[in-house]
């Protein structure tokens, strides 16, 4: 679906800089470059040091070799809890995305297909919570959840989580672009119900959309720390960004070297969901700022 | 759910026309939008509104103990108390001010090296361009707390390797210095929305008919003028925009604080930002002021945003 892509402006016209200008320009981009990726160099160099050489000189670059003991290392650490935390990360954002997908693509269809009262209150309610950062919600919701009995257990992680207005939005104007009402109504004359023409024509129109969703709402969970960080105590329950600043304020009890390993461990699977799916990105992004 | 919305026979609803009896019709169009929004709204209201109206409420008590301790502590009605202690307390009116800083001085920084980077990867001269928009990019691809784990790596006193490279220069820098930790914390915020705001300008940047600058400069127009005189003016609703979101970013401060906290060896507060500062209170047991913090503070994100929307404008957004 090349829809939810952003074409550039027809081809580039025929170079005609001037060398100064052309190597001003390449300076400042390489400056913001290794601005950009300086840590992220850091931290893979860093992983692969021998355990303890970590901080060692200024670490820019490889020396010796130790990456897979590190990584025995982790796996020993508190019985093997980093992989559990892992584990957690991954359930928490997978179950998370894949409902909350599903809840933002119905509603979101609706608002965009059906016309019935109450449709702009909804739409107003969820762009006026787009506006609003989820983490403001986040204490009141804790002092609701403690309230009902409902902290350290990963349902008071997961309900907030499958919740998301922006999903709504983009779902949305994703919906009003991609499925035709004709189509909607071929369905309809083939006597086929609302749900099932959702679920057999609609959402096939709207997949490379729902992947956006998806992998924006997977991402918004990961980055929520505040929520797993207050509701859930019990660290067999948390997931790994909550899990590594324990172990990062806990200083001594847990070796520094762990924390960068662990660090760069829990980033790998979204830089890599993030370069393969680029195109993804790119489009809820673009889409979420021309409104 | 499936059944009932299969069930609902082939009267349409929705914009295209219907040779449906009315009656039929009325049912029909209530029915799917209500089974299909359903689920999300009430999750929103119970998600959203409901958390905050909770807090609302548990904000008007405050916990009396009584002077034995021989009686758990009771919650007594006194509606202004933990507001006006709020405005009292010097630490959470100080992390108010701190973030208000730090969104002043932040977001224009930031959208001036989004807007200049994005011109430049647009500009004519500009090799690499895919290079260069991944590489920006990249960061936001790293979840906050796990940035600013490996900034705090970076800025450790002991073996900071930004310090390491600039000890030829005889240059150090005080990462955890009282006036210099919140622009510690701003490098952190900055590091990680610079790319995502440069591609949604840049992407603005695309929708310029190329006819437009095509004229421009066979007018003899220089690359700084066409910038500054077509391609700013033309991305000023993405500028708006992502400035909106960034400030409302700035009153959410919290993970990056909060991890540099532990080796900061105090010059970040458990008080730092006002999310900290409430969360200091519920660390505490004070959940009624912690509540009361909650609601000042989303009252007052609410307001600036809504000022800020109305004096830019809606209107003139694309």
């Amino acid at each position: 679906m090349s829809s939810v892509l952003r074409k550039p402006a027809g081809p580039r016209a025929r170079r005609d800089t001037t060398p100064v200008s052309r190597a001003l320009v390449m300076v400042v981009l390489a400056v913001s470059a290794v601005y950009f990726l300086f840590p992220l160099w850091w931290l893979l160099v860093a992983a692969t040091r021998p355990f303890g050489e970590q901080f060692s000189g200024g670490g820019l670059w490889f020396d010796g070799f130790g990456l897979f003991d590190n990584l025995t290392r982790l796996t020993e650490q508190n019985d093997g809890i980093f992989w559990r935390w892992m584990l957690n990360s991954v359930l928490y954002c997978g179950v998370g995305a894949l409902v909350g997908t599903f809840l933002s693509a119905l509603a979101g269809y609706t608002l965009a297909k059906y016309q019935f009262p109450g449709r702009g209150v909804v739409f107003g309610l969820v762009l006026a919570a787009v506006l609003i950062p989820k983490i403001l919600f986040t204490l009141p919701l804790y002092l609701m959840f403690s309230g009902i009995g409902l902290v350290n257990n990963p349902l008071a992680v997961l309900l907030p989580s499958v919740v998301s207005p922006f999903g709504v939005y983009l779902s949305r104007v994703f919906a009003a672009r991609s499925v035709p009402d004709e189509v909607i109504e071929a369905g309809r004359l083939d006597g086929a119900g609302e749900f099932r023409i959702f679920r057999t024509l609609s959402v096939r129109m709207m997949l490379p959309a729902l992947v956006t969703i998806f992998l924006f709402q997977f991402v918004e969970i990961w980055n929520n720390y505040l929520l797993p960080a207050m509701v859930l105590s019990d660290d067999r329950l948390q997931p790994v960004t909550v899990g590594l600043v324990g172990w990062n304020a806990s200083h001594v009890a847990v070796p520094p070297p762990l924390v960068v390993i662990g660090s760069l461990v829990s980033v790998v699977p979204l830089v890599v969901a993030f370069l393969a799916l680029q195109r993804f990105w790119r489009a809820g992004m673009t889409t979420g700022a021309v409104k | 759910m499936t059944t009932t919305a299969t069930r609902t026979e082939a009267a349409p609803a929705g914009r295209a026309a219907d040779p449906v009896p009315r009656g039929r019709r009325r049912t029909a169009t209530l029915r799917t939008p209500l089974l299909f929004c359903g689920p999300f709204v009430v999750l929103f209201l119970a998600m959203y509104l409901a958390p905050i109206v909770y807090a609302a409420v548990k904000s008007l008590f405050v916990i009396r103990r009584s002077g034995l301790g021989l009686t758990g502590p009771t919650e007594v009605f006194d509606p202004l108390a933990n507001y006006s202690r709020a405005l009292d307390d010097g630490d959470f009116t100080a992390s108010l001010g701190r973030v208000a800083l730090f969104g002043v001085v932040q977001v224009p920084v930031m959208l001036a090296v989004a807007l200049t980077l994005a011109l430049l990867i647009d500009s004519r001269s500009a090799r690499g361009r895919g290079f260069f928009r991944l590489s920006g990019f990249l960061p936001y691809a790293i979840p906050g707390v796990s940035a600013a784990l490996v900034w705090s790596f970076m800025y450790a006193s002991q073996s900071s390797p930004v310090n390491h490279l600039l000890e030829p220069a005889g240059v150090r820098i005080p990462f955890f210095d009282d006036g210099v930790v919140l622009w510690s914390v701003a490098n952190i915020v900055t590091w990680s929305w610079t790319g995502y705001n440069m591609i949604i300008i840049y992407a603005a940047l695309q929708s310029i008919p190329a006819e437009v600058l095509e004229a421009a400069r066979t007018d003899g127009a220089s690359a700084l003028r066409i910038a500054w005189s077509i391609k700013i003016p033309a991305v000023r609703s993405a500028l708006v925009l992502t400035a909106v979101f960034s400030i409302i970013g700035s009153a959410q401060l919290f993970n990056e604080p909060s991890v540099l906290q532990p080796i900061s060896s105090g010059a970040v507060s458990s008080t730092f930002t006002p999310i900290m500062s409430a969360q200091a209170a519920v660390a505490a047991g004070d959940y009624p002021y912690a509540a009361a913090q909650s609601v000042v503070l989303a009252v007052l994100v609410g307001v600036v945003s809504f000022v800020f929307f109305r004096l830019t404008g809606r209107g003139d957004q694309a």
